[in-house]
């Protein structure tokens, strides 16, 4: 199992394990099940992700196969909602947000020079929830059909009455599930930036993907509890007939809009933001110039992340808020477009003047700025009340977000994967099939979405199931429909490029972007104490300070700054099976309540409560790393990474 | 890899580690879940709130809420977070049976006030006020309910602390796995007075 290897501690030996002891595999499954080292879970999230996202790209494939042609009749009406649905509830909850949370794993405590995170058993606990919470969502697929009500899920049409089936039961269990484990890893990812950073590296010298991470992780403290919340109440409704969204009683099923887009509208930055920090990396190395205006790119983060919870409304012009609602949110609305706006100047600045390598990476941050761009400026057309009126749930808004989410966020993530695969694997892509791959995905991305705009400026609904002939959109949908299955070749050539990757790449080195930040001063990939010594940090880009000092400074930095501040040795956590154990309850946790069977439920929570103390109660384990001498004569580690 | 690279030792995970802010990571672990905390009970208070005034028959808040007796069951928390104070400080002091005592009183104090919740639960259905009767019994129970969740699992914990007091001796050293719960603690009881205030004490304005 190559991948079995990455990062993987040496064999010391099986010692016994018992129930309180920590366990110690090193290869194989359990190693994977057991493992609390970042990187490995780092890898689990990528891999998870781009599963779902391959998952979710079927759906979209169906659902652009459908409205190829008018009165088509390949999906049926019902099979068609479950398809935009799941496409939906894949794509933004179960793929493009855990890429970056996955980056975020693997790269931070990298990036800020630690050796972990600082709960490693609630990272592996964070992930197992959100594999559980997505594998319980698409089991209705086989268990009497997917949800249908749209990945924004109004009330009431989630109500038992209007929708007695079970698929709206698994969205709100799997959401109210994943939601957990997505807000575990957040706490645990700003504990982590706050308190891990090594020895001098000030929050003024934090990377700019951590720093966006840190945003993107207060976003989703504050925003995943409304949607728990929400998804809670309509459960309540559905298994115990309160009142929550029901109007004969007076309830106004208005709540559920405003709850979902309190939580919906940061999302959005939850999804956008590690984008942007991938950007912020990748653009400053392939220019070789430090990030433009550093401290701008931070303070608009930061305003973004406030203004996130001030836009929700932008989402409900068309609910009859009133004028002066509609106002306060459409100026709130196009003010967040400036920190927005700031941020890509900041890139082209970075750009300009600089010795710009045309990688593939490069390639897709370039792509990035363009269609994010456009996609950002049809976002404020749509801040603009009386433009909604007119295109309110037309694929015009269907076009912008997928140019803000799949173009911007997407593309990103896809540069960030060239950037740093070779430092997860220690081997290089190959270049020219990626930058072909990079002219079939960027132009079909374009072909997809750009018609769209025009069939919804002529009204076509979204979530329709099929359109008459002869008003117009024939055109419009069909090169959509090509653009889709062009794009569905990009992504499998995507796919056979990582793979080849994985089994001939060429040797990657430690630094082979000659980049800036301190995941590049480790191996490739890095050992499973990531760093032999935790570095001194002595300014921004430390990486590239190490590297060149004297380009930074005129002269050298001081020895005395590089002393080795862990001479006592560092101690890697030890593996553990009951963040696993934990999660996993909840999966029969969730099938009791579906079912309305609250023995399963009752025990499962049981497991978990037996689980989280043994959990608090099992030994310290792990290993002691000397560091220092120890290592420097050490054989095996060298320039080309270990096996 | 040679042996002594990786020497599998059982020993505490301080040494060796930077801390940037020079607290620990279960401390800042704690404000962190506690700020997100205040959205879920934000959520469930506005809730409250949007549909107070909305139920379309009773029985109505003023029918059931007795002042008096939440007064007491209020007053029983407060006096809690006040022997959690004197818990952490005498654990400080290696004072290890007062540490004992006080935990144990918090506990206590909060399964009495967990005792009236339960009482009133009962009361209130006796006087016709369901989960499924009207958008008051719908959103006060399951407003309260989560926060009497809140109290039984701090319950939980602080048991375990003063049973585990007992399996491995504590010492002032571990005042910050107690200060934790404490700050938890304290936490629960400042949502219950803006919950007592909100939905008891407004209605009789």
């Amino acid at each position: 199992m190559a991948i079995g290897k990455l990062g993987a501690p040496p064999v010391v030996g099986q010692p016994p394990n018992t129930l309180l002891t920590r366990p110690t595999w090193t290869e194989g499954l359990f190693s994977w099940l057991t493992t609390v080292d970042h990187k490995r879970l780092g890898i689990l999230y990528l891999v998870t992700s781009f599963i779902f996202f391959g998952l979710g790209s079927i759906e979209a494939l169906l659902i652009r196969l459908q409205l190829a042609i008018p009165d088509n009749t390949l999906l049926s009406p019902d099979f068609y909602n479950q398809m935009f649905t799941m496409h939906g509830v894949t794509m933004v909850f179960l793929a493009i947000m855990p890429m970056g949370i996955g980056l975020a794993n693997y790269f931070v405590p990298l990036q800020i020079g630690a050796r972990d995170l600082a709960f490693p058993r609630l990272n592996a606990f964070g992930y197992w929830v959100y594999f559980v919470g997505g594998l319980f969502i698409y089991t209705s697929l086989f268990l009497g059909g997917a949800p249908d009500v749209g990945w924004v899920a109004y009330a009431p049409l989630t109500s038992l009455s209007n929708n007695p089936g079970l698929g709206t039961d698994f969205y709100m269990i799997g959401l109210f599930v994943s939601g957990i484990g997505t807000l575990v890893t957040a706490m645990n990812l700003i504990v982590t930036v706050i308190n891990m950073r090594a020895p001098g590296m000030t929050m003024m010298r934090v990377p700019m993907f951590t720093w966006m991470m840190l945003i993107t992780s207060f976003l989703i403290i504050f925003a995943f509890p409304p949607l728990t919340v929400a998804l809670f109440q309509v459960m309540m409704d559905r298994t115990f007939d309160t009142l929550f969204y029901v109007p004969a009683a007076g309830a106004m099923p208005i709540l559920w809009q405003h709850l979902f887009w309190i939580f919906g509208h940061p999302e959005v930055y939850i999804i956008i933001l590690p984008a942007f920090g991938v950007i912020s990396e990748v653009i400053p190395t392939f220019s070789r110039k430090p990030l433009f205006g550093y401290p701008v790119i931070i303070l608009s983060g930061i305003f973004i992340g406030f203004m996130g919870f001030a836009v929700w409304t932008h989402h409900m012009f068309t609910t009859g808020l009133g004028p002066v609602v509609n106002t306060a949110f459409a100026l709130t609305s196009m003010v967040i477009g400036i920190p927005t706006g700031i941020k890509v100047f900041n890139w082209l600045g970075t750009i300009w003047g600089g010795k710009v390598r045309l990688t593939t990476s490069m390639l897709y941050a370039i792509a990035f700025l363009v269609t994010f761009t456009v996609g950002g400026i049809t976002g404020i057309m749509l801040a603009v009340p009386p433009f909604t009126a007119q295109a309110h749930d037309t694929y015009f808004v269907v076009a912008h977000f997928h140019f803000v989410m799949g173009g911007g966020a997407l593309l990103a993530f896809i540069s960030g994967l060239y950037y740093w695969f070779p430092k997860i694997t220690g081997k290089l892509l190959d270049e020219r099939l990626g930058k072909l791959t990079f002219w079939i995905m960027v132009p079909s991305f374009w072909l997809i979405f750009f018609p769209q705009h025009f069939a919804g400026l002529m009204g076509m609904p979204r979530r329709t199931q099929t359109f008459v002939p002869g008003i117009g959109l024939e055109i419009w949908n069909l090169l959509s429909t090509v653009g889709a299955l062009i794009m569905g070749v990009g992504l499998i050539l995507f796919v056979l490029n990582i793979i080849l990757g994985f089994v001939r790449g060429k040797p990657a080195g430690n630094d082979p972007w000659d980049a800036r930040t301190l995941e590049w001063s480790t191996t490739s990939p890095p050992p499973y104490y990531d760093f032999d010594r935790q570095p001194v940090v002595n300014d921004r880009d430390a990486h590239w300070v190490q590297k060149y000092p004297e380009s930074v400074h005129g002269e050298r930095v001081p020895e005395s700054a590089s002393e080795p501040y862990d001479r006592g040795g560092a101690h890697i956590p030890g593996q553990s099976w009951y963040p696993f154990v934990a999660a996993l309850a909840l999966l029969p946790f969730s099938y009791g309540w579906l079912y309305d069977n609250m023995w399963v439920v009752g025990i499962s929570m049981l497991v978990v409560t037996v689980a989280t103390y043994a959990w608090a109660l099992e030994g310290v384990g792990g290993k002691h790393i000397p560091v220092g001498d120890a290592l420097d004569a050490d054989t095996e580690r060298g320039e080309g990474g270990r096996s | 890899m040679s042996a002594h690279t990786a020497a599998s030792v059982d020993h505490t995970a301080s040494h060796g580690t930077y801390k940037s802010t020079n607290l620990p990571d279960i401390k800042l672990m704690m404000w962190v879940f506690l700020a997100s905390d205040i959205m879920f009970f934000g959520t469930l208070l506005g809730t409250y709130l949007v549909y107070r005034n909305r139920s379309l028959t009773g029985p109505f808040p003023t029918d059931v809420l007795d002042i008096p007796l939440t007064t007491v069951s209020t007053f029983v928390l407060l006096m809690s977070s006040f022997l959690m104070v004197l818990a952490l400080h005498s654990l400080r002091q290696d004072d290890i049976f007062k540490f004992r005592l006080w935990t144990f009183g918090v506990a206590f104090f909060g399964a009495i006030f967990l005792g009236f919740q339960i009482y009133e639960f009962i009361h209130f259905v006796d006087l016709g006020l369901t989960l499924q009767g009207n958008l008051f019994g719908t959103t006060f129970y399951v407003l309260t309910g989560t926060h009497g969740v809140h109290v039984a699992i701090g319950i939980l914990w602080l048991l375990s602390i003063f049973v585990h007091s007992f399996v491995k001796p504590w010492t002032s050293k571990d005042e910050v796995y107690l200060e934790v719960a404490g700050l938890y603690w304290h936490f629960v009881d400042l949502v219950w007075i803006v919950i007592f205030t909100v939905v008891y004490l407004v209605e009789f304005i």
